[in-house]
Parts: C-alpha cells; sequence; structure tokens
C-alpha cells in the first residue's frame, strides 16, 4: 500500500511500487488531464510534480511517491485560475491540446525556477515537452504572459 | 641434497598454518545469562544509538526487508559471499550471550564470542580505533534494543578461505590494533574528525583501495574504489571535482546529501548521509569535513573557486549547434528540463552537471548508474527525485549521452570503454 498526498488529499494505492505512477494517476485514482504520451520520459505529456518539482509520471515508479505531495493539472489552482492557466486561454496556445497539461504544469516548475525566463530559459527547460502541432512560439509567448502577470502579483 | 631442502621447506610450511592456527586459537568468553537492559544509563544507551547510526552498523547488519540489525544481508566479496549477522540480543542467535568484554574484544580485535576469528568484512580495523567509553556506549545501545531471532545464513566461502583461524594470519599483517591516538601537530577538531573518520565512520572501507587478500591499503589511503557497483572517489587532492571540497562544501554536503556546486550524494554514499552520519552533531560533520579538507589539499586550492565557478558555468551555456548529434538530442529531451541552469551560482535543486565529480572521473560508472537507475527520493536531496531511465534508454544511446556530456562539459579525455562499462553496469557486475 502506498500513501501519498494528491492534489491536497490522501490517498492510498494498492498497487506493485514500480507500477508508473502515470497508471496509478489516470487508472486507480481517475484523474484522466495527466497524458501518456511516449512512455519512456521523452515528451513530456505525463508531466505532473513531486514535491513541487515537475517530472515525467510514465518513468517514475509508484514507490517515488510514497509520503510525496503530488500535483496534478486538476490540482495546480483549484479553480484553474493558474496564471499559466489563464495566459493559456489568452494566447490561445492550444491546438489539439494533448501535451498542454504536461507543457503546463513543466512551465510552473520553470517559473518557480526562473521567474523572468529568457527565451533560452525557456527553450532549454520546455525542450523536454513536445507539441507535434507546433505551438511553440504560443506555448512560449503564453509563459512570458504568466511571467508578468506573476511578477505583478508579487509586487501588489 | 634436494630432498633435504625439500624436507626443511614443508617442515616450514608445517610450522607456517601451525603457527597461524595458534595465532588464531582465542578462548571463549563465557556466555551471560541474560543482560539487564535497563541496567544501562539511559544516556548512555542514547550515545550508543548515534554511534551505531553513525558506524552504520544496521546497513550491513539488516537484510532488506528484515528486522534491523537481525543480520543476513549477503555481502558479495571477491573472495565470496559473506552474510552479516545477527547482532540483536537474542540469546540463541543473536549477541545476547555476549558480554561487554566479548563486545569489546570483537570491535577491536576481529574475534568472535567463542573465540573464532571474524572476517575482516566487519570493519574492526576501524573500530579498533574506538574509545572504550563509545565501544560500551555502542554495546548499551545494541543490548537494550528488541531481541530478534534470526539464525546466521552460512557463508558462501570456497576452502581454504573458509577457514576462520587463517584470518589470524591477515590480522598479523593488516591489523593495527589500538585505539586511536591523536596527533599532536593537528589541531583538536582534525583529530575528533580523524577519529570520526577513521575509526567509527570507517570511510576507507569504500574509498581505500583493497589489496589482492581484501585488506586497505594504507600506503594509498583514500585513493578511491570501486565498490556495490559504485565507484568511491578519491577523497584526496586526486579527487575529480571541478571545484575544490572545501570544508564548507564539505560540510554541507556531508549534513544535507547534496551541494549546488558537488551534486547529490547517490548510490551507497546516500545511506551513509542519510542514514547514517544524520544522527552526528554539526559539529562532529564539521570536523569530519576539517579532516577531509585536509586530506585533499582544497585549503590551499580554494582560492580560485569564484573563477572556476564561472568558468565550469560558461561550458555548460554553449549549445551544440551539430545538427545531428544524437547525445546532444537526448540531453535536450531528457535531461535539460531539470539540470539547465542560467548563471552562476547554479541551483541546489537543478543540479549543474559541469560540476559533477560521475561526470568528470575516470570512470563513468557512477554516471551510468545514475542514468539508469535514477535517485531514489530518499536518497540524495530527500524529496526530490530523478526517475530512472534503464527502461527508456538502449545502451547505444546511453553511450552517446554519457559521452556528449563528457565532451561538452567537461575537458577530460573521453571515456575509452564505455560501451562496455554500460553493459557491465546494466547487469549489476560492476565492482563485485
Amino acid at each position: 500500500m502506498t500513501t501519498m498526498q494528491l492534489n491536497g488529499r490522501a490517498v492510498s494505492v494498492d498497487a506493485e511500487p514500480d507500477t508508473p505512477l502515470l497508471w496509478v494517476i489516470r487508472d486507480e485514482l481517475g484523474l484522466t488531464g495527466t497524458k501518456f504520451g511516449c512512455g519512456i520520459g521523452m515528451c513530456g505529456a505525463c508531466t505532473v510534480h513531486l514535491n513541487g518539482r515537475a517530472i515525467r509520471s510514465c518513468i517514475t515508479p509508484l514507490s517515488a511517491a510514497e509520503g510525496s505531495e503530488i500535483t496534478t493539472i486538476e490540482g495546480l489552482d483549484p479553480a484553474g485560475q493558474h496564471p499559466l492557466q489563464k495566459a493559456w486561454i489568452e494566447t490561445q496556445a492550444p491546438q489539439c491540446g494533448y501535451c498542454q497539461s504536461g507543457q503546463i504544469m513543466q512551465a510552473a516548475t520553470l517559473l518557480k525556477d526562473f521567474p523572468q525566463p529568457t527565451d533560452k530559459d525557456i527553450d532549454a527547460v520546455m525542450n523536454g515537452s513536445l507539441c507535434r502541432c507546433m505551438a511553440y512560439r504560443r506555448i512560449r509567448a503564453a509563459i512570458k504572459l504568466a511571467a508578468v502577470e506573476m511578477s505583478q502579483g508579487e509586487q501588489s | 641434497m634436494f630432498k633435504r631442502v625439500l624436507i626443511v621447506l614443508l617442515l616450514l610450511i608445517v610450522i607456517g598454518v601451525a603457527g597461524v592456527f595458534v595465532l588464531g586459537w582465542h578462548s571463549a568468553y563465557d556466555p551471560v545469562e541474560s543482560v539487564d537492559a535497563t541496567s544501562f544509563d539511559v544516556s548512555t544507551v542514547a550515545r550508543g544509538k548515534m554511534l551505531a547510526s553513525a558506524g552504520y552498523c544496521a546497513t550491513c547488519h539488516t537484510a532488506s526487508g528484515g528486522a534491523r540489525n537481525a543480520g543476513g544481508l549477503a555481502l558479495k566479496t571477491g573472495f565470496g559471499t559473506i552474510y552479516s549477522t545477527n547482532i540483536t540480543p537474542d540469546v540463541a542467535t543473536g549477541i545476547g550471550a555476549w558480554s561487554e568484554k566479548a563486545f569489546a574484544r570483537a570491535m577491536r580485535e576481529g574475534i568472535s564470542r567463542d573465540g573464532s576469528e571474524l572476517f575482516p568484512a566487519f570493519p574492526f580495523d576501524h573500530f579498533t580505533k574506538l574509545t572504550d567509553a563509545d565501544v560500551a556506549a555502542i554495546y548499551a545501545y545494541l543490548m537494550s534494543q528488541p531481541a530478534v531471532n534470526a539464525p546466521a545464513k552460512s557463508n558462501e566461502l570456497p576452502f581454504p578461505l573458509n577457514i576462520r583461524s587463517l584470518q589470524a594470519g591477515w590480522k598479523l599483517l593488516y591489523l593495527d590494533q589500538g585505539t586511536y591516538k591523536a596527533q599532536t601537530e593537528k589541531g583538536e577538531e582534525w583529530n575528533r574528525g580523524a577519529y570520526l573518520a577513521e575509526g567509527l565512520g570507517h570511510c576507507g572501507a569504500c574509498h581505500t583501495p583493497r589489496n589482492a587478500l581484501g585488506a586497505e591499503q594504507s600506503d594509498h589511503a583514500y585513493a578511491g574504489a570501486l565498490i556495490e557497483g559504485w565507484q568511491a572517489p578519491a577523497l584526496t587532492a586526486d579527487n575529480p571535482a571541478s571545484l575544490p571540497w572545501t570544508v564548507d562544501e564539505l560540510t554541507a554536503y556531508l549534513r544535507s546529501g547534496a551541494t549546488a556546486l558537488h551534486g547529490v550524494a547517490a548510490g551507497p554514499m546516500s545511506d551513509v548521509v542519510h542514514q547514517g552520519l544524520s544522527a552526528l552533531p554539526d559539529s562532529d560533520i564539521h570536523a569530519i569535513a576539517v579532516y577531509f579538507a585536509d586530506q585533499n589539499g582544497s585549503v590551499t586550492s580554494a582560492a580560485n573557486h569564484s573563477e572556476n565557478v564561472k568558468s565550469a558555468m560558461r561550458s555548460t551555456q554553449l549549445d551544440t549547434q551539430e545538427q545531428f548529434d544524437e547525445g546532444a538530442d537526448l540531453y535536450r529531451a531528457a535531461c535539460s528540463s531539470c539540470h539547465y541552469n542560467s548563471a552562476a551560482p547554479p541551483s541546489l535543486l537543478r543540479p549543474e552537471l559541469a560540476f559533477n565529480s560521475a561526470l568528470r572521473s575516470s570512470d563513468p560508472t557512477n554516471l551510468i548508474q545514475v542514468i539508469l537507475h535514477g535517485v531514489g527520493v530518499a536518497e540524495g536531496i530527500p524529496g526530490t527525485m530523478m526517475p530512472p531511465f534503464d527502461a527508456s534508454l538502449s545502451d547505444n544511446q546511453i553511450e552517446a549521452l554519457a559521452g556528449y556530456l563528457r565532451s561538452h562539459l567537461t575537458d577530460q579525455p573521453p571515456w575509452s570503454e564505455l560501451s562496455q562499462q554500460i553493459a557491465v553496469v546494466r547487469k549489476g557486475e560492476a565492482g563485485s
């Protein structure tokens, strides 16, 4: 039995410790906002937060989540109003949308580490989050827009 | 004439073997009926617990999933497999019948209560340096723990290595018996660090290379060695880190398990920090740091520190422009989202590979280990983790990635046997 905090509530899962965390999140716990992409940690679609850091849940064993705090796209902001989510809508960043929850979760860690990211910072950190619709330019614009809102939020 | 020489030679061998057996004969200490755990002073037991932690007793004396200190962990040595023993106070299968005198003899001389020799997988060559008070405290702690009935597993050692009496010869050659003697020309703190590192912490057990008979090579102290599938790096001036291991860096690393300028404690070293040294007070950690900073000479090499940080960070900022560099592509896809840093100093939570010893070492084992198996959430920086890539990356891809990192982030020559070593580590055969 593995116990963790998922989006702020305690959950226990009875699965093998080497089960990918992604399977548990989607199939056992029913949160399907996090997507399965490549299954080998190379595309970013399955990105969630473990103790506040972006990780690829498809190659993270359930055992790593024991006692940890897991945040998925459903828990990033209770009302779906995280600055990144607002900026995503504002810039109409998604096209098909499949990679977007992973993109946003990765971007959230990016902005935590680089509150005023340069293009280079964004490229380096977001490189592992693929978008087959090629919405990269709008994703980059959305991240910059969210960064502005977050820095203003800190000032006010 | 020839016959006579032969007879003399044979006689000498017989006398030699007999001598070893005589040396190896020790009286048994009478079993004690039962030890009254309440007779120990509470503060002594607490100190013993701290010392047992910093001596990593439970690390070897606990099998995976087994009861603490009940033994049974397989220690794979170059000579065969030895199973750790039960050191809970169970009378039948543990050390419940051991008097303090018998325990002290085991710690100092490597002799079991019944008089038989212990194998030097048990680091009595280090524990012999402990003070009487510290040995007594560890005894008090162990005897105050719950007794667990767990019979010892038989060692898997080939003849004649399984003859315990022969250990007497080994000890004659390699055991420098006696409590730690302070080096008067060094300060009090240095000596405290030396006492902890050379005695209780037995750092050399992993970090000092061993000779053909499995003894630490005292003239190559802390020169680094391959053990348990990991490279225990040199702790001397030969350490491969790009930035010196100063007192401050060592203190932070040994206390927290990571520093921004040196990376995280992974593999067996993670347990050393988080399960072992964590019990010691800050003053002891600082003392160990003082001792090792002296070993590696960082006091003098720290002068260029900030310039080295800047120059290493410059190399990590250079982007490869090659169109088809598989290693660079893999790095961008799998690594840079967590490892990229924009400027000096790098972030602790974004371990900067340009400073990483594993990349600069002449042996790629540790880098391969971490790529294949990741860093667990309890290891390194507790609460953070790196996922394993063993199922994601082929040996060829790891070779491309490791080769790219080595050439891009260090000034060191390419690893010559990289692909073979990846295969060895993947099979779990490194250092065994």
